[in-house]
């Protein structure tokens, strides 16, 4: 296990210095910068800034200075919000979070009950109902249903809020604050649940065939157990087991935060922050997040490796 | 004595796409208590599915008893509930299988796996039932119980894999077991050994087997009563050493001729010629008429039944049906 660890954590080291390499090529290499988009400068004046900002260097140069000073856990300043990433990213990262915490454990939780449900009862109306809608709602895109939940609950009925984290102007503090967010993000969280919903009930559905057909269900029935432990005891663990795989890659996801459904809920998330810093080319703040991204993404597979071995006796590491 | 398990005319039919394969049909078969009774076959001859119809696993919705009675103890197990049926199964009736590396859970300890029925059916406390496996364990012949209880089952291998399944299906004392092929996917030597280990059980507590088999070799060692099926029906039945020295139908003699001899080392060993039929395209004949040596007209286009010979053994065979004689 221990020798595992360590070769596993130098493996990642690895990984993560090709990808800071690769992150940061790509951003430098893109034609034009912060400055060249801002038409009001003069050209001497641009020159003068880029050497301020020391993008005048040499590439590796400044690769080095940026991985050196990422090493130390500085990832630079935000060109057009002169703070430091990291301090950016701490305003904007846990909003992302609490939406995709929330639609990631409602989409596993109602897709492993619908799933086994589905798988038990193959074939059945049940099955077939929960099939088709999930084929729709896979089909639809994103923006669609989000302004479409937003035109009905909003627009029409005015149950909930279209937008934002917090009513403008509030300043409601405490259990108040609370309910305001909670009601804010109903929406958000319905649109994301939905929308994730599909492949994993899909997912579950057929591991929980697969696992239903095997020789220890048999065994298990034949035993005379009650069907309840046959299914929750015997078969649900079993096809749950491939499934860990994909909780290392939800890592990134619950921090990544969505483009599309924080730009239609006008969510304060770091969804929203990338796609505004890219149309200002704030370079510092992209490569920070995308080397976020990659540390997250590193480690959840480790986490899932390392979840296998918890959670499957045949696993060795 | 009294039939333990008492099946009459069971049809267990499954429909496919191509059509209603009939896997059973028009099965009839006594257990007495405490007697070993062997159903041999080829593959596909629907034994299996008649194990399967006793004990209410045929897996629907294709598949479905259609007809006949399976009384066991008095009672008939075709019209009781769901939820009665699970208390019979392994509480009165136990089950093994031919493969023992997948018929146990792979993420569940031993121990719990065979701690499941007793809490189940004899409402053990897990305390209780835990030393009960033990003891189990213990029974079946393997040492070291205690670290065995805490193994998973890759662990160990196959032939302590069938002693842990039968320590499970002996758990709640069974009055029957059923056995599908128990030793087929084992080394020679475990076969023997397992063989062994059925009998000193059935011998000590009074339980009858309903083995199931495609090995002569096993029939010969366990069965009192052996059942010869062929394409879902009973072509002959009879006393196991009146069957093996005086078989009567041709398949029988055929399959007989089949098994190799010891110190008899011959350079191609008999077999029956042809195949089995495909079971959608049976007419009304005699299932094996195509693969007989003694095959007649009538064969083609009636089929026989089940007729007493003499000696408490019985075929259906038209060559022992005056019937036949006439037509010819």
């Amino acid at each position: 296990m221990s020798t595992y660890l360590i070769r596993r954590l130098s493996y990642m080291i690895l990984i993560l210095l090709a990808a800071s390499f690769l992150i940061f090529s790509l951003y430098a290499l893109t034609p034009g910068d912060f400055i060249s988009g801002n038409i009001k400068l003069t050209p001497e004046r641009k020159a003068e800034l880029r050497e301020i900002y020391g993008l005048s260097k040499p590439l590796m140069e400044r690769y080095l200075t940026w991985m050196g000073n990422a090493l130390h856990g500085d990832f630079g300043y935000s060109l057009a919000q002169q703070k430091p990433v990291l301090t950016i990213f701490n305003e904007y990262i846990w909003n992302s979070f609490l939406l995709a915490v929330v639609s990631t454990f409602l989409t596993w939780f109602i897709a492993v009950v619908i799933g086994v449900i589905a798988a038990y009862k193959q074939y059945s109306w049940f099955d077939t109902i929960v099939m088709l809608v999930i084929f729709g709602a896979m089909s639809i895109p994103s923006f669609f249903i989000g302004l479409f939940l937003i035109k009905i609950f909003a627009v029409d009925f005015h149950w909930l809020p279209p937008g934002g984290m917090t009513t403008t102007g509030s300043n409601a503090t405490g259990w108040a604050y609370a309910l305001e967010v909670i009601r804010h993000m109903t929406l958000p969280v319905a649109v994301m649940t939905l929308l994730g919903l599909g492949s994993l009930t899909r997912y579950f559905r057929s591991n929980m065939i697969d696992v239903l057909k095997q020789d220890y269900i048999r065994t298990a029935r034949a035993k005379g157990l009650t069907e309840r432990k046959v299914l929750f005891t015997h078969a649900l663990r079993n096809a749950l087991l491939p499934a860990i795989t994909l909780v290392g890659f939800e890592l990134p996801a619950l921090f990544g935060g969505s483009l599309i459904i924080e730009s239609i809920f006008n969510w304060p998330g770091i969804g929203q922050l990338y796609m505004k810093s890219f149309g200002l080319r704030d370079y510092p703040l992209l490569m920070g997040f995308t080397m976020f991204l990659a540390v997250l993404t590193v480690i959840g597979t480790l986490l899932s490796d390392i979840l296998y071995r918890v959670a499957d006796p045949r696993v060795k590491l | 004595m009294k039939d333990l398990l008492h099946i009459e005319q069971l049809k267990t039919h499954f429909s496919t796409e191509a059509g209603t394969v009939r896997a059973v049909d028009g099965v009839s078969l006594h257990v007495r208590a405490g007697e070993t009774v062997c159903i041999v076959g080829e593959s596909g001859c629907g034994k299996s599915i008649t194990a399967m119809s006793v004990m209410g696993l045929v897996e629907g919705p294709s598949g479905k008893v259609v007809g006949g009675a399976i009384e066991f103890d008095g009672r008939d197990l075709l019209a009781m509930k769901a939820n009665e049926l699970r208390t019979v199964r392994g509480n009165d009736i136990a089950m093994i299988f031919q493969e023992p590396m997948s018929s146990l859970n792979p993420v569940l300890k031993i121990g719990e796996q065979i701690v499941e029925p007793l809490m189940e059916h004899r409402k053990l406390s897990r305390k209780e039932a835990r030393a009960r496996a033990i003891d189990l364990i213990t029974l079946v012949g393997i040492s070291r119980p205690e670290q065995i209880m805490d193994s998973y089952p890759h662990e160990l291998s196959g032939g302590m894999l069938q002693r842990v399944m039968i320590a499970i299906a002996v758990s709640c004392n069974p009055k029957l077991l059923i056995a599908d092929e128990p030793t087929t996917a084992l080394d020679v030597t475990i076969q023997a050994q397992i063989l062994d280990l059925l009998r000193s059980l059935k011998d000590e507590g009074g339980m009858s087997i309903l083995l199931i088999t495609h090995d002569l070799g096993v029939v010969a060692e366990m069965a009192d009563y052996v059942v010869v099926m062929y394409s879902g029906k009973v072509v002959e039945e009879g006393e196991v050493v009146e069957l093996f020295n005086n078989p009567k139908h041709p398949y029988t003699q055929g399959l007989l001729k089949s098994k190799p001899i010891i110190n008899q080392r011959k350079d191609t060993l008999y077999s029956i010629p042809g195949q089995v039929p495909n079971p959608l395209e049976l007419t009304e004949s005699c299932y094996f008429h195509d693969r007989c040596q003694h095959c007649m007209e009538i064969c083609r286009t009636r089929e026989p039944k089940l007729k007493d010979v003499g000696q408490g053994q019985k075929t259906a065979c038209w060559l022992y049906e005056e019937e036949a004689l006439a037509h010819v």
